[in-house]
Order: structure tokens, then sequence, then C-alpha cells
């Protein structure tokens, strides 16, 4: 950023930029992934091999990337976001390497092929996100550029959103229809589509906020807006339904319906959006409960998983056996049994950590997730134009429902949907997806925390630039 | 709004793994536990220097297999570790140090952790002499009973034996149906092999408790073993028509008359029914107590507490004092009473378990001789010891001699009622003068002589006394 000839005001020299914490804090957060790994080895007495170190190796080298390109182009951000990520998706990686070799082991013990490790893929996948991550960083120099865009986004996000149903390449996997297969590569669009559609609602309540803001007729002591206000969100109500009664995505529909009725909330600021979107979810979940046979069927065995312990339930029911033999303290590293639990790396995640790492694992992995989604609120609340505050807020609670709604679903909270969890989960879109997440939060973040710099008026007459709030 | 969603979260997970986690554990349908404990190497039990249950690697679900040398040999001894039936004997009491899960090994556990090795169990030695169990199993061969030897001294026991036996092997394979058909085959048995006959059944001991009625003559002080007693070829029981006969139907002495150590000798049931109403229950029940009865000892495992009635009329006292009527005895107790008489009077605990060691061999613990009591003054077991080696060398205990050897016994049968067979013993103690294993054998389908005492049981005895002698 360059400064005027004549200036004396504050410039970059002086503003904290705390790329050093950053540093800092990837360097630890690569210790601990490596600590955990080594300890895996150590639990089932195998020596560290030198996948493990080309690993740990790949991965230090791809975070030190993203922490160089984001110290050049985006030099004011958040220092705790990058960090936070790439602990998590080092987690990720741990897990999912200690669930191959236990995988790897009964297959040895069984005498069918070991299964291909997963965990080369996930950092296949990993790399990729890197790439996409820095793309963004690079590419994107305002976060303001999309607000141009919003309608094309959103449209695009929509069609991603259906293109399951497609015929030839989408296709139905575990009873829901999520992925699309293109030569051989499989994806799941709902995850990039989150991304565009919350760009599109930023943008879209933007525009329309004033006239949603404005009560126009009283139904039962409540405000409600104008029906043609309250359009979109019926919309928005509507669409995720149909996603849910053709691509028998639970999950995703929650999070798009909630993620919505949040950013009403925000941007209006009226909490009688909350407590419409509250109702509307209320009837659409009955509605979907009594119509559909698969959510009644998730009800179920929500309320009663020991009923279902042999069919249905068996997932939920070895998550929760599995918890409880974490305990406080965790059965340790490379101790449990996550394999018993089905999707253990995917899904189940949460269930396979909680067991080795006990609550307290938990508690602290959970906490690395608030801090995060902490750190994109604060970003929010501090960026000074309206569409980046909307928009930032928006991907802090995307995350922030997911996570709920997944660990929510794994440890019984709520019923299971099919969500996957943030940075942890294996699976490619989720990880590329979530880490172009942090791009944009990082992108939002180094434009809050950039300093003003604001030309020196040496006239009163000349007209002064009033910033609407 | 947000802080809500994370506030049940953590609530939630708190509850799951630390509130319900123990009922979630218990579940039925959760195989963690099985799992768990089959995926670590389980500990080995050792005879001596040689592991009898260790566990070995297969290529299955269940890492690990249980597997017993000479199972039915050692099984009284070690249980069985079974899939479907749980544990037994050792494998039971001593689980924690077998699975390393014992507060023994916490400073192993983190070292081992470090150091890369899987988790293992600990070992633990028994105080069993292999070849004295291997003598009292082919002795017992064929016959239904049991056989206890312990260390005077100390209280090991040397010898748990029990015939018929079941073997281990097949209760602790992974295949369910083979365990279950075995099992349900062991049931049905009438002869219950699963019954740790050594420490827990119970039968009269017969002539055997002869012996302790001895020992309490001695202790009133109204007694040596030179008085002299009536000895008649009958005996009527007070208040009562019925009569104790001796087992040759003859008198045990000139004028019917009889010295305490010849009584013992002869086994005269008539001297001795007397005595026991001349003593009185209460004296017959402080000295039985003293020496282990009514106490239920664990080895650590649980032993039957032995019995004696609680409160005889008088004729029940006479019956009790020839160790009929309600007087209930295992073969380790009886094995008890020959160590008291052997041991100066002093009973010792008895225990199996000698020392446990960590996955490294490093003893961790060993067990410490503990004495119970004192049951006879050692002046009156020295008395008692000399009165039992007549028995031995002149009386009914003939098959029990040794050449070079002083050895010290007492013959039994027991009738058991009237449709039952007789129940034959024999207790011993060699070398009488310092001796280093004192054993009671039982035979529970005996004939009904007196003489099967000596001849089913003694011969048995004998061949424990020797194996532990030449050792």
């Amino acid at each position: 950023m360059t400064t005027t000839a004549a200036s004396a005001t504050t410039t970059e020299g002086r503003q904290p930029r705390r790329r050093n914490t950053e540093l800092l804090l990837l360097v630890f957060a690569w210790g601990i992934g490596l600590l955990g790994t080594l300890q895996v080895g150590w639990a089932i007495g195998s020596e560290p091999d030198s996948g493990l170190w080309i690993t740990s190796g790949v991965v230090g080298l791809l975070a030190l990337v993203m922490h160089v390109v984001v110290r050049f182009r985006a030099p004011y951000a958040d220092p705790i976001l990058l960090p936070m990520a790439t602990l998590l998706t080092i987690l990720g990686l741990m897990m999912i390497y200690r669930i191959d070799i236990a995988a790897a082991r009964r297959a040895e013990l069984n005498g069918s092929p070991t299964p291909t490790p997963d965990v080369y893929s996930q950092l296949t996948w990993f790399t990729i996100a890197v790439i996409l991550f820095v793309a963004v960083l690079l590419l994107l120099r305002d976060h303001r550029v999309l607000q141009r865009y919003t309608y094309t986004l959103g449209l695009l996000g929509l069609i991603l959103l259906v293109l399951p149903l497609a015929p030839i390449i989408g296709t139905t996997v575990n009873g829901a229809t999520l992925w699309v297969r293109v030569g051989g590569l499989s994806f799941q669009p709902a995850e990039m589509a989150k991304i565009l559609l919350t760009i599109f609602f930023a943008g879209y309540l933007v525009e329309k906020r004033d006239s949603l803001a404005l009560v126009r007729t009283k139904v039962l002591g409540l405000g409600l807006p104008r029906l043609k206000d309250l359009g979109p969100l019926v919309v928005a109500w509507l669409v995720s339904l149909a996603v849910l009664i053709f691509e028998r995505d639970l999950g995703t529909s929650l999070l798009f319906f909630g993620l919505f009725v949040a950013m009403l909330y925000i941007a209006t600021q009226r909490r009688s959006w909350l407590v419409i979107g509250g109702l509307l979810f209320l009837a659409g979940a009955v509605l979907a409960y009594y119509l559909f046979g698969h959510v009644r069927l998730r009800v179920m065995v929500w309320l009663d998983p020991w009923t279902y312990a042999t069919n249905e339930g068996y997932q939920i029911v070895q998550s929760l056996f599995g918890l409880a033999n974490g305990g406080i303290l965790g059965a340790g590293i490379g101790q449990g049994f996550p394999n018993l639990v089905p999707f253990a790396n995917t899904d189940f995640i949460v269930a396979a950590l909680g067991e080795e790492l006990g609550v307290t694992g938990l508690i602290a992995l959970l906490l690395a997730y608030a801090i995060l989604i902490e750190r994109g609120l604060r970003t929010a609340i501090t960026v000074r134009d309206p569409f980046g505050q909307l928009l930032a807020a928006g991907l802090s609670i995307t995350l922030a429902l997911q996570v709920f709604v997944i660990v929510g679903g794994v440890t019984r909270l709520i019923p299971l949907t099919g969500l996957t969890t943030p940075f942890l989960s294996y699976g490619g879109s989720s990880l590329i997806a979530n880490w172009i997440i942090i791009a944009l939060l990082l992108r939002i973040s180094d434009r809050a925390r950039r300093p003003v710099i604001t030309p020196p008026s040496s006239d009163e007459a000349l007209t002064q630039v009033v910033r609407r709030a | 709004m947000l802080g809500v969603l994370l506030l049940a979260l953590l609530a939630n997970i708190t509850v799951i793994q630390v509130v319900l986690a123990g009922d979630y554990r218990d579940r039925p349908g959760n195989q963690r536990n099985l799992l768990e404990e089959y995926d670590r190497e389980r500990g080995p039990i050792l005879v001596g220097p040689n592991p009898v249950a260790r566990s070995v690697e297969t290529g299955n679900t269940l890492t690990y297999l249980r597997e017993y040398d000479n199972g039915p040999l050692y099984a009284p001894i070690t249980g069985f570790y079974s899939l479907v039936y749980g544990a037994t004997g050792l494998e039971r009491t001593e689980n924690r140090v077998l699975t390393g899960r014992s507060s023994l090994f916490v400073v192993d556990r983190a070292e081992q952790l470090f150091a890369g090795r899987e988790p293992r169990g600990g070992a633990v030695t028994t105080t069993i002499d292999a070849r004295a169990q291997r003598a009292a199993f082919t002795g017992l061969r064929g016959k239904r009973g049991a056989v206890v030897a312990i260390e005077p001294a100390t209280g090991r026991v040397l010898a748990s034996v029990q015939s018929p036996s079941f073997d281990p092997n097949i209760l602790s394979s992974h295949d369910p149906e083979a365990i279950r058909e075995y099992y349900a085959t062991l049931e049905a048995d009438p002869a219950k092999p699963l019954l740790n006959r050594p420490i827990v059944s119970l039968n009269p001991p017969g002539s055997t408790f002869k012996v302790v009625t001895a020992a309490a003559a001695l202790a009133s002080g109204r007694f040596t073993p030179d008085s002299v007693l009536p000895g008649p070829r009958s005996y009527n029981l007070p208040d009562s028509i019925k009569k104790i006969r001796n087992w040759n139907g003859l008198p045990c002495g000139p004028d019917n008359l009889v010295t305490l150590r010849e009584a013992l000798e002869i086994s005269c049931n008539t001297a001795f029914a007397w005595l026991g109403n001349e003593l009185g229950a209460d004296a017959l029940r402080t000295q039985a107590e003293a020496m282990g009865f009514e106490t239920s000892f664990e080895i650590p495992l649980r032993a039957a507490a032995s019995r004696f009635p609680a409160d005889p009329d008088d004729p029940q006292t006479a019956m009790s004092a020839i160790g009929q009527f309600d007087v209930r005895a295992t073969a380790l107790q009886m094995a008890m009473v020959a160590a008291a008489v052997g041991n100066n009077g002093r009973v010792m605990e008895p225990y199996l378990v000698q020392e446990v060691r960590g996955p490294d061999l490093a003893v961790l613990k060993t067990t410490e001789p503990t004495a119970f009591g004192e049951a006879m003054t050692p002046l009156n077991a020295v008395q008692l010891a000399d009165m039992m080696v007549g028995v031995v060398e002149d009386g009914t205990g003939s098959n029990a001699q040794i050449p070079g050897v002083r050895v010290a016994g007492k013959t039994g049968t027991a009738q058991t009622g009237n449709d039952n067979p007789a129940v034959a013993w024999f207790i011993a103690f060699a070398p009488a003068e310092s001796p280093e294993v004192a054993v009671a054998v039982v035979v529970e389908d005996a004939g009904a002589a007196e003489v099967s005492g000596n001849q089913l049981a003694a011969p048995i005895a004998r061949s424990v006394i020797e194996a532990v002698l030449r050792r």
C-alpha cells in the first residue's frame, strides 16, 4: 500500500501485523500434530516410517507456503485464523493416519489385502486446498469485488446445490444424493455451494436490508415485515426443503436454512426474524418428520438408539460406546477402537477423537473451533463495510453451525445428519471449501485491520467523505 | 447465541464421557471391553519357572488366545478365561495383574508408552510345586476327589488338584459354539467337574477330625497322650438309644480301655465320642476355629468355610467329635489341620500367589507368609505329631509309610448319608520333626470300610509327600 508523498499519517510500519505471532503458532500447531502422530506409533509399537516424516514435511511446507502468501498478500490479517485452521487440519490428518493403521492391522490379521491409506489422499486434498487458498488470496485483492457478482454467484450456488440430481453425473451414496462424479473424481458440490450462497446472502441482504428491517404489519404482537420482503426467506426455506426431499441431505438443508436466518438477523437487527425462522424451521421439521421415512428414522434412532443398536442405530451406538471408552482422559492415541464406528474417518471422526482423547481432548477441540469462529466473528465486527461484515459473519456462522450439527449428531445431542466436520473429516470437497472460507476470512480480516490512511485535510471547505455506517 | 450452542455441545459430551460413561461401558453389545482385553497380551500364570497359562497371538479379530499347558492338571488353580463364561480361578482374581491394569504397573505402563512397546500384562507366579501337583493328579485319576498340599511353615499351597477336572483350553478358545457345548457337557456331568473341589467341596472329615478332638483334649490340660480313656466296642450316645460303634466292631483295648495315643492310632470311635462329650462342644469348636474352621480364606481364590455345628446337643457333640454329624471340611482345611500340628501349633494363612512380576519380569510384589493364629502350644503339637506318626507306623495309616522318613498322618472315612458312598480321607505331614509338606487327600466315592482311608487316600498322600521331599 502506497502512501501519499506528503502524508505524515500512520503507515504500514507502525501498525502491528502480528505475522510473527502467526508463524510461531503455526510451528506450534505443526509440533502438536507431529507429537500426536508419533504417539500413534508409540502406542502400537511400530517405528515411525519414512511416510510419516515425508507427510510431516509436506504439511509443514504447505503451512509455510500459506504463511508466506499471507505475509505478503494479507499482511494485516488476523494471526490466529491460519494456525487454528492448520491445527485442525493436522489433527484430522493425524486421526486419519491412526484409523488407517487400525484398518491395516485388521486386514493383516485377517489375511485380507491392506486397504490404501486415506491419509495420503487427504494430504493431496490438502495440497489442492492450499493451492486454491493461495489463488484466492492472490486473485482477490478486495472482498468487495464479490459484491458485484451477487446474483451470478447465487445462481451458480443453486446450480451446484442441485447438481447431484442431474442424471449422468449425479450419484447416490448411502441413501443421500450429494455427490457428483466426473471422470473418476467425485466431489460434493454442496460444499462449494455453501460458500457461493453465503456470498449471495451477504450481497442480497446488504441491498435489501432497509426494506427488510422496516416493519409493516403487526401479527400477533410481533412486528412482521411485508410479504414481499419475506419472500426471500420463504424461498430459502422452500429450497432447503427441496434439497432435503430430493437429495435426502438433512444436514445441508438445516445448515442452509439456519445460515440464512442468522444472516437476516444480523443484517436487520430484528429478533423477529429469529422467531419467524424458528417457527418455519419447526414447521418444516414436523412436516418432514411426518412425510419422510428417513427423517422419521433418524429421529427415532436419536431418541432411542439402543433399540436400533444392531441396524440403523449401530453407528451412533458405537460412537457412544467409543466416547464412553474415552472417559475423561481418553483411551490414548492409538489405543482405542475407532474403526468399530462406521465412517470413522469422515462423519464420525469426532467420535474417534473423543474415544482416544477423552472429554478433555474433545473440549479442547471444540474450543479450538470456538476460537476459530470467534476470530471470524471479530473480523465481521471490525471490518468497515456492511458487505464484508455480513460475509465474514456468514462464513463464520456456517462453520459454527456445521460444527454444531455434526458434533451434536455424533454425540446424540440432535439427530444425526450427513455433514462433514470442517478440517477434520476425510474428504476433498469439504477440506477445499473450508480452506477457501479461511482465505476469504483472511482477506476480509486484512482489510479490517489495515490502518486507515486519512488524507491530510488542509482545507475545511473540502467535502468530507461521509461513510455509510 | 452461538455461545449457547457451544455450551450445549460441551455439556452433552461431558455427560456422555463422564457421567454416563460407566453405564455405556457395561451395556450389552459393547464389544470394546472384550476387544480391549483380547487385544492385550495377557500375562502368564507360572508354576515355578514355567508358564501354565499364557497368551498366544492369533490372526483373528481377537488378537490373543489363552493357552494352557496340561490344562486339566492346573485347572483348579488357573481357572479359565472365556469369551462366553467370563473368567474363574486365578484368571479372575488376578485379572488386574494379568491385564497390566493393576496399580502396581503404573510406572511400567508409562515407561512402556515412551519406549514404544505394546501394553502387556504382568506375570503371576504361583506357589505350586509341579511335581507334587502331578503326583496328586496321577493318584486321583479315575476317582472323584481332591488333594491339597501346603507348606506348614509358610502356608504356601504346593498342590491343589481336583478330579475329575476340565480342560480350560476349550473354554478359553475363540469358538463360542465349542465353548458352549463343552460347558454344557461339564454342567451335565454328575461328577461336577467345574466345582473347585480342593477348596470349595465340603465333606464330613470323619476320623481325620479326631486330630482336632485330640488337640482339644491336650489343650484342656486334662489329658495327655497316655491318658486312659474308655474304649468299648460301642458307645451309647447320651439321651439317645443310638450307639456309635468302632469300625471293626471290637473294643479298642483290653478291658475296654485305651490310651489317647492308641485311640488315635487305631481310630477308636467310641473313645473319641466319649472324649467329645467330656470336652464339650465349645472346646471342640474353639479348637476347630483356631485351626481355620468357620473362616473363609481367600488364597486369593475364595475357599468355602469349613463348618463345625453351632449348638449341638450331647449326642450330636459326640458324633461331631468323630467328624460326623454336621461337621464339614474342605481338603484345604484338613491340610491346614495337619500343617498346624506339624508347625508347632501355629496356623499359617494359605496362599497361592507367590509373587507378581511386571512385563519385564521385575518382581513387583511378593506375598509374605502370615500367621493365622496359634492353635496349639508347641509342646502339645509335638506330642500330637508324635501320635500321628504312630498312626502311620503302627496304626491305620500304614500305606503312607516312606522308608527313611517319619510320616505323621491320620486316616478317615466319613459316612455321608445312607445312599451316598463314603468319603475316604487321609491327612499327613512329613518329615514329622520338621515338616516340609502337609497334605490332605479326600476321595469322594470310596467304599464303606475304614480301611478305605488307608487304601485309597493314603497312597496318594504318600506320592505327594515323596514328590515334595525329593524336589
